[in-house]
């Protein structure tokens, strides 16, 4: 169906992200470095080759148990980065602010993305701040854009991918999208919900140090889990099979998404990357996540298989049963019983 | 997540399956056990002897579109603002949904937060979308006689509340012979107490089994059904134990009692249902908002080839309507059952047979 307004959906990252991007977007602008859709643009500079990536955020409520709006516009442009394999040098900050917002507000923002980037080894570079009048936007909007180098004699791809690869979570799924989902609607756990906000340059760096059989790697953000293996599936032509009793979920996480009907596979998360890896190194690359920090809870979730028909995404279930795995359509409605 | 009872429960059910010699049709009549049955895989592990029907147990499945061409009417009046569940806002009318609205429909997680919408502005009538079972009822009675109570006077409720055991007699009834069984709602039960369902047993002679929503509970609840089918003597029985009772909460029952009166209601696909709705009793007519709006709730027809009602009635699978798939899917829904979370057709798309 063409839609001739935006719908909150379009910005879900799922199937309606995907139209607006090829429809619209690539339609007009697409080029060598764009269209390939990856987490960064890869970009020859002289001998080098470096990655460039963007990224905005409006995440309401700005502060959040485990992270705010600062330290993720910091973690999601590095982590961007990261996953694309690249070394993350520098960032671009820009700032739009509602007319009214709070200076000791922005200021606690600020303090957030200063101590972020010094712990991701990361620059301020450049930036910019506009104010918009009370209404034209929610408090506090941030753009991150950024740039690192890329290693060369790395060959990171989708079409690196093969049947046989194993697929690796490095933690638990689902912790920031419901983290913010129920403080948003104000609801209350006895263990409380904390977002995985974590910038992921220091764990994959080690990973890609040990572990030469990395064939690709995604930050599963909007759209989950779902979302990335469902991209793999289709960029690859390849079946993508996982289990669900290996999908490491928090208790909390489940409860609070089987609560509002939310599947935790198509929830957000801000601190986790999907690896695919060479069957034959599989093992050393889980015990290489597990023995980082923010990884320690890894898992081999799947593997990639050949495809019969129509590439799909598997999940066998607790009980032994099969079920499909979505690309998630967007937004994600709270069930109502 | 107890693997033996699964397996106990997958061979119960083949021999029973066995014994009986044909296909057993057991249909379940709650939503949450349509996506429990579809996430967990299930069906898929079912012998191939029995077959689960997804019945009218999704509550924005079975709202008549004449009810949502009313929400959408009030919806571009410049005083209201829609309070409503998440998945009715994408449900389309015959001039599109509440998502092109969104200026005008606010999604609430409970009827509560439809009462605060209303504290919060005050120059607007809230209109509360209620719709659901006799899971979501009580809680609209609370708010209409907390909006009594503190005398809030922009709030009123578009009462379409529907009755469960209603549904399941007349598709017996008239509609659907092939039913051998119902899998009972968990949460409906808990407050209506599984007594309730004995009419259907007693009139229809079909077993009426309650389950809970974890897979192994609702195999266990499978295998109680086929084996009363094979031996030819129908049950009422709750596998639900720790939470439903024979009479239900009271506590709710006689809330809604006091809130609303029953009446006859328009069901999609199926039509009109005696006395299966619940509308506000005279007493709260201020706060009806077909009262307060004049307005009368037109059957509405449906001419975009949809088979939801179909659907809806167990005669047909998601897949053997036209539309599924290709003119229909969540992106751009052409029926409520592909709309809401809990249609059978959504969750035939997003989960695969």
């Amino acid at each position: 169906m063409k839609h001739d307004k935006i719908l909150m959906a379009h910005g879900g990252g799922g199937q309606l992200t995907d139209s607006l991007i090829h429809d619209h977007i690539l339609s007009r602008l697409g080029n060598e470095a764009l269209s390939p859709l990856g987490d960064s643009a890869l970009l020859s500079v002289g001998r080098e080759k470096i990655c460039f990536s963007t990224d905005s955020f409006v995440v309401k409520p700005l502060f959040f148990n485990g992270g705010d709006i600062g330290k993720l516009a910091v973690c999601g442009t590095v982590n961007d980065l990261a996953v694309a394999g690249a070394m993350p040098m520098a960032l671009s900050l820009a700032l739009i602010m509602e007319e009214g917002l709070e200076i000791a507000v922005l200021d606690r923002v600020l303090e957030s993305i200063a101590a972020t980037a010094k712990a991701c080894g990361v620059s301020v570079v450049t930036g910019d701040t506009k104010t918009v009048e009370k209404g034209a936007a929610d408090k506090l909007f941030i753009n991150t854009a950024g740039i690192g180098l890329y290693p060369s004699g790395l060959n990171l791809g989708m079409d690196q991918i093969k049947a046989g690869d194993r697929i690796l979570i490095s933690g638990t799924i689902g912790d920031h999208g419901m983290t913010i989902m129920s403080e948003r609607e104000e609801i209350r756990f006895q263990s409380p919900l904390a977002s995985d906000c974590a910038p992921l340059n220091g764990l994959i760096q080690g990973l890609l140090d040990q572990c030469p059989g990395i064939r690709f790697m995604r930050d599963p953000t909007r759209g989950g889990v779902a979302a990335t293996l469902n991209e793999i599936s289709r960029a690859t032509g390849l079946n993508v099979a996982i289990q669900e009793d290996a999908v490491p979920v928090t208790l909390t996480v489940r409860a609070a998404a089987d609560m509002l009907g939310f599947d935790v596979l198509n929830i957000a998360n801000e601190g986790k990357v999907v690896i695919v890896v060479d069957q034959a190194e599989a093992g050393a690359c889980l015990k290489a996540c597990q023995d980082h920090a923010l990884g320690r809870q890894a898992s081999i979730i799947g593997q990639v298989v050949k495809a019969d028909s129509a590439p799909v995404v598997e999940l066998v279930t607790k009980i032994g049963g099969k079920r499909i795995v979505q690309m998630p359509y967007g937004r994600e409605l709270p069930r109502i019983c | 997540m107890n693997l033996n009872t699964i397996q106990k429960a997958q061979a119960a059910i083949k021999a029973a399956c066995d014994k009986v010699g044909r296909r057993i049709h057991v249909m379940e009549v709650c939503g949450t056990h349509t996506v429990s049955i579809f996430r967990s895989g299930v069906r898929s592990i079912l012998p191939e002897g029995v077959k689960l029907l997804s019945g009218p147990g999704c509550p924005v499945c079975v709202t008549d579109q004449g009810y949502i061409d009313v929400v959408i009417e009030l919806a571009d009046r410049d005083d209201c603002l829609i309070a409503t569940y998440g998945d009715m806002i994408r449900v389309p009318g015959q001039d599109g949904s509440l998502e092109s609205r969104q200026a005008r429909a606010r999604i609430v997680l409970s009827a509560d937060d439809a009462l605060q919408l209303a504290r919060a502005n005050p120059d607007k009538t809230v209109v509360f979308v209620a719709v659901g079972f006799e899971t979501t009822t009580p809680a609209t009675a609370v708010v209409v006689q907390d909006a009594a109570r503190q005398g809030i006077k922009n709030f009123c409720v578009l009462c379409a509340h529907k009755l469960v055991v209603p549904a399941m007699q007349t598709l017996l009834s008239a509609r659907n012979d092939r039913i051998d069984a119902f899998l009972c709602p968990g949460h409906v039960s808990v407050i209506i107490g599984y007594e309730a369902y004995a009419p259907v047993v007693d009139q229809y002679k079909r077993p009426c089994v309650v389950a809970g929503f974890e897979p192994a509970g609702i195999m266990e609840a499978m295998a109680e059904i086929c084996e009363q089918v094979a031996r030819g003597k129908p049950e009422l029985k709750s596998m639900y134990q720790a939470v439903v009772t024979a009479r239900g909460n009271a506590k709710a029952q006689a809330l809604v009692a006091e809130c609303f009166d029953v009446t006859d209601a328009y069901w999609r696909g199926i039509g009109k249902i005696e006395q299966s709705g619940l509308e506000l009793k005279p007493r709260y007519e201020a706060f009806d908002a077909f009262k307060r709006f004049g307005i009368t709730e037109i059957p509405g027809q449906c001419n975009t080839g949809c088979r939801c009602g179909e659907v809806l009635c167990g005669l047909i699978d998601p897949k053997d309507c036209g539309l599924f798939g290709r003119a229909c899917t969540p992106q751009s829904p052409v029926g409520p059952c592909m709309v809401s979370s809990e249609g059978a057709c959504a969750a035939w798309y997003k989960y695969g047979s």
